[in-house]
């Protein structure tokens, strides 16, 4: 293993996001505060008890794999996708460097800014909701590994993008949607029953679940089906990575 | 140090890159590769770096196979490309540094200034690289190839947009590694460039490889030598003993033009004016020119286009 590559690469990646602290942490920290404003807060305070939880107490944990899951996205496929833009990728490509460590190297950076934003987010929240973490270290687990799986997403929108819009386009037009649409801000029982359904075919449910039984010990979905969706997506994305680096596919001609 | 064999790179329209090039680059040699636009030059350097994946054929850097040993053989080579790939907002030291680290190197303080301050950049190493010119940038780009110690350098075009005064300060800088064991391998337009710091030459044309020579072998092999006699009356006819040679009397009549290539030992200056004097027609003026490699350069490319068709 080439821990100097990779960590000449985390480094880098990590004092990019520094140079532009107010985009790459303040902003998507504030952002994710304002929903604590208008759903917890405000919508909050007319909405019952869920599960003996309280609704700005319920929403945090889909707040946080909202944050999670866009922000790993970005930070991959940005972080991989400027240097194909301005060309740097050649000294990427020409370097003795294994594809899995150019990986470990992007994707542990990405899931590092985002695992940070995480816990911006949480120390936040708690100004606005009394809440408590029941299983902490799952939590954690959890955490990392989603912001692991969605970095290496990302990872790859990086590299199948050639331009900005495309860069754009999946986390936007998908993940986005699919999240909002994944119980953050609502307890699939609430609502009808062909909806439910509905949810129950978007895999973001099952993870924002799983993220939400490690606070509360309850949740709509079980810990077993939401932990294992996770890694079956964390092992998709790294076998279409390992694919991109055999055929060197939108990177070496 | 370098070797390939029988590579071929062929592109998915089935257009033939790199058709059949076999070269052996020897340690401690400047080698440069010549080329018009499109001959395949940035391909073979990319195939040997690993920028680009061949379709056949074998290359070995340090006798480790670039596809095999890809983390040995990339170890030993630094490469500076023909553009500006660069992070715009990073500091140069910031960039010089990553590469350094990305070859695997531990930081080294020390080295890096050794490199940034012999590329007049030290007092440039917390700029960000958008405020620097295009010759700096150019800088910067080798002394990122050379922030982990290569054994080989390529140069893509390294002198394409520098003034005068950084080419022949470049110039130097490649000779100076070539001193300290570095082998080089540049690429280029100016054929001057090649012609003042290559050992060896090899001529690219439409992803064949045509020639490889020796830079002295080369001018002394396909250079030509003009004798250009001017005299104060007309000559009507080419003296019987020099018709054997390429020459020609001008429209005016005024001037005799005499071309020997450089290995025609028959002919000598001497011999030439012995047979002018017996013409009895007063000289004003002899001159002789000796062509260019870019006169050579040419002629081969010319020589195979016609061939062609």
């Amino acid at each position: 293993m080439n821990f100097n590559s990779i960590k000449a690469i985390y480094k880098f990646e990590m004092a990019r996001a520094l140079r532009t602290i107010m985009q790459s942490i303040l902003a998507p920290v504030l952002s994710t505060s304002l929903y604590f404003v208008v759903f917890g807060a405000a919508i909050g305070s007319k909405i019952s008890m869920i599960d003996t939880v309280s609704y700005g107490a319920f929403i945090i944990p889909g707040l946080v794999m909202l944050s999670v899951m866009t922000t790993s996205v970005n930070f991959a496929a940005f972080g991989i996708y400027l240097p194909k833009y301005n060309g740097s990728i050649f000294e990427l490509m020409s370097a003795p460097i294994s594809a899995y460590e150019i990986v470990i190297g992007y994707a542990g950076a990405a899931a590092s800014k985002s695992i940070l934003i995480s816990i911006l987010i949480l120390l936040t929240s708690t100004i606005f909701v009394d809440f408590y973490i029941k299983h902490p270290l799952l939590m954690l687990l959890l955490l990392v590994i989603t912001s692991i799986t969605f970095s290496l997403f990302g990872f790859i929108i990086g590299i199948w993008a050639t331009n900005f819009e495309k860069l754009q386009l999946i986390p936007l037009i998908i993940i986005t949607p699919l999240v909002f649409l994944g119980g953050s801000f609502y307890s699939i029982s609430m609502l009808p029953e062909l909806w439910q359904l509905v949810t129950k075919l978007n895999p973001i449910f099952y993870i924002i679940n799983g993220f939400r039984w490690s606070f509360f010990g309850t949740s709509d979905i079980d810990l077993f089906t939401s932990l294992s969706l996770i890694i079956i997506f964390l092992f998709i994305c790294l076998a279409i990575i390992g694919l991109i680096f055999k055929t060197g596919y939108r990177i070496k001609g | 140090m370098i070797s390939v064999k029988n590579l071929n790179k062929i592109y998915s329209d089935n257009f033939y890159a790199l058709f059949n090039i076999s070269l052996d680059i020897k340690q401690g040699e400047v080698f440069a590769l010549l080329g018009p636009n499109g001959a395949g030059k940035t391909t073979l350097i990319s195939s040997i770096c690993g920028l680009i994946k061949q379709t056949s054929g074998e290359i070995k850097v340090s006798n480790f196979d670039t596809i095999k040993d890809y983390k040995k053989t990339r170890s030993l080579i630094g490469l500076v490309p023909q553009e500006f790939p660069l992070e715009n907002y990073e500091s140069v030291l910031n960039t010089v540094n990553f590469s350094r680290g990305l070859f695997g190197k531990k930081p080294d303080e020390n080295h890096v200034k050794k490199v940034l301050q012999s590329l007049k950049l030290w007092n440039k190493k917390n700029s960000p690289i958008i405020t620097l010119s295009g010759g700096m940038k150019r800088r910067v780009l080798i002394a990122k190839a050379l922030s982990h110690n290569p054994k080989i350098l390529f140069l893509d075009e390294p002198t394409s947009g520098v003034d005068i005064q950084l080419r022949k300060e470049m110039w130097e800088m490649i000779l100076k590694l070539k001193r300290s064991g570095v082998t080089v391998i540049l690429t280029t337009h100016y054929i001057k460039e090649a012609e003042t710091i290559a050992d060896r030459i090899g001529i690219l044309n439409k992803g064949e490889l045509i020639l490889v020579e020796n830079k002295e072998n080369l001018i002394n092999k396909f250079g030509e030598k003009t004798i250009i006699i001017e005299f104060g009356k007309k000559i009507d006819k080419i003296p019987k003993q020099i018709k054997a040679f390429d020459s020609f009397i001008t429209d005016d009549n005024l001037c005799l033009i005499i071309k020997k290539l450089k290995n025609q030992k028959d002919i000598n200056i001497t011999n030439i004016m012995k047979v002018i004097s017996e013409l009895e027609i007063p000289i004003i003026d002899i001159k002789t020119e000796e062509s260019s490699l870019e006169d050579i350069f040419l002629d081969i490319i010319n020589e195979k286009m016609k061939s062609e068709f």
